[in-house]
């Protein structure tokens, strides 16, 4: 029996950009395709026919261990045919610009494109050139929907309801595409947004949105539900935003000492790769507050959600 | 899409009837309920297999479990029908290796549904066996398909369409032959 159309429950856009201006509605029913597939993962067969026959290639420019692996699995639980294009070892080192890369391997008829740019704005200019679906997987410091989706559903499985939420982003939110799309994405849910950082690595302007804006550690912790912790990238050394990483873990890493002043422990979440010692102590990341390793489970449902929502062409039986 | 009532084919009492009958019958056909796992299909199957499950209850004593069916990623006009597909939770917490299942669905017409139910039991275990129990069987097999247990045969033209309402998501037990009128709409009658 076809399950009953829901007004509202179905993506407006064919492509996933970003998380900027989607409405609520519809990162709920993200949310919700993505609870519904996590069952798979559980199976003894752990593949579903879904996706046969639709190809996709995970495009990424930049390197990338967790989001390319995850995005492959999706990809294989729905039985979608993949390729995989990396930027080593590519006609990329003999000068092909993205545009040609990327119309030649549509050439060879594929459906989706997963992509992943050090430029921000990638994937939307990819999407008015080519005919496929284009998800965003990270591009510069502009968004990365997928992560900010994992997260929000981790948030809702932990919590039940994102609306009225305190969630806190803490660390470079400056250099930080999982930063931005967190924000678009809790406040369309509802949440409350704190950002706290060094000032160093706080966006300009942040303090015009609707969000909070801290640079105490400890006020952040004792405010949150739920701490979003980013990797403090160790470039940002080098490049003049902090003294030196043991004054950054001294004054924001995330301890158990700082979290036991908290009448209530905060949820701990970090996108990975983790600096053990910098951004978050070790007795943090690997404690019973940390839902590091859910976040990684609930980024393959996810990234399933969105292939099996965007994935279906638009043909009508008619 | 618009559709017309052209008969009320059973009340929740004919219901109750027909459903306590099918009970009757799986157990017969099964020496007892021993062994015996219901998997009922989104939406309305699921409701119809706790009903099964409670009656097979009160007649014999045995408790059967029951689990719940989505196909929409196993549909084979998955790529055809819909822009976006609406997916649905499946929930089978127990063991299927070995055991013999009652699949049940409200109403079977193509057996397409039927056949992508199918197959995602055979990827979530290897039953004894898999028998199905379906409500109202209204024809226009499009493949070799044939439920085990019959709750009505309605014959019915492709213009009609068979609707079973439960209480629990239709606020009343009914089942109702509908006529659709506006066939070249953007959606095609549900193949149950």
């Amino acid at each position: 029996m076809t399950p009953e159309r829901v007004k509202g429950q179905e993506l407006s856009s064919r492509h996933l950009l970003g998380l900027e201006g989607m409405p609520g509605e519809e990162i709920s029913h993200i949310l919700d395709t993505a609870d519904a597939l996590k069952e798979i993962l559980d199976r003894p067969i752990k593949k579903v026919p879904t996706l046969r026959g639709v190809t996709v290639v995970n495009l990424f420019f930049e390197p990338s261990t967790r989001t390319r692996l995850s995005f492959e699995l999706a990809e294989k639980r729905l039985s979608a045919d993949l390729m995989n294009f990396s930027k080593t070892g590519s006609s990329v080192s003999k000068g092909e610009t993205l545009l040609d890369t990327a119309q030649n391997i549509e050439a060879m008829r594929i459906d989706v494109v997963v992509v992943r740019h050090q430029c921000p704005g990638v994937p939307g200019f990819l999407a008015d050139r080519l005919n496929s679906v284009i998800i965003n997987a990270g591009d510069g410091a502009h968004e990365h929907p997928t992560q900010a989706l994992l997260d929000m559903l981790t948030l809702r499985q932990k919590f039940g309801d994102i609306k009225g939420l305190k969630v806190a982003i803490v660390g470079d939110i400056a250099h930080s595409r999982v930063a931005l799309s967190n924000i678009y994405g809790l406040k369309a849910l509802g949440a409350e947004v704190m950002l706290c950082g060094p000032p160093t690595l706080m966006p300009r302007g942040a303090e015009s949105l609707p969000i909070k804006v801290c640079h105490d550690i400890d006020e952040a912790i004792s405010w949150a539900d739920a701490l979003n912790v980013l990797r403090l990238q160790l470039e940002r050394q080098k490049s003049g935003f902090l003294p030196s990483l043991r004054e950054y873990h001294m004054t924001f890493g995330i301890t158990m000492k700082r979290l036991e002043k908290a009448a209530e422990m905060p949820l701990i979440m970090h996108p990975g790769p983790m600096n053990r010692g910098v951004e978050i102590e070790s007795a943090v990341a690997d404690s019973g507050h940390s839902v590091v390793l859910d976040q990684v489970t609930n980024g393959v449902a996810v990234r399933m959600a969105v292939l099996v929502l965007l994935s279906a062409p638009e043909v009508k039986l008619t | 899409m618009k559709f017309r009532i052209k008969a009320k084919l059973a009340d929740a009492d004919g219901m109750r009837r027909t459903l306590t009958r099918l009970a009757h019958e799986i157990i017969e056909r099964n020496k007892g309920s021993k062994g015996l796992v219901i998997v009922g299909m989104q939406t309305r199957g699921v409701h119809i297999a706790n009903r099964l499950k409670d009656l097979i209850h009160s007649i014999d004593g045995g408790e059967v479990p029951v689990g719940v069916l989505d196909v929409t990623l196993y549909r084979d006009d998955f790529r055809l029908k819909f822009k976006q597909p609406q997916v649905q939770a499946t929930q089978i917490n127990f063991d299927l290796d070995e055991k013999s299942i009652i699949l049940v669905d409200d109403v079977i017409y193509t057996g397409r549904t039927t056949r992508a139910a199918l197959d995602a039991l055979m990827d979530l275990g290897r039953a004894a066996r898999i028998q199905m129990a379906v409500m109202v069987d209204r024809g226009h097999r499009e493949l070799p398909i044939r439920p085990d247990f019959v709750g009505k045969n309605v014959p019915t033209s492709i213009g009609e369409e068979v609707r079973v309402r439960v209480k629990e998501v239709d606020d009343e037990d009914a089942i109702y032959l509908v006529e659709m009128e506006d066939l070249n709409g953007e959606e095609q009658p549900d193949d149950a």
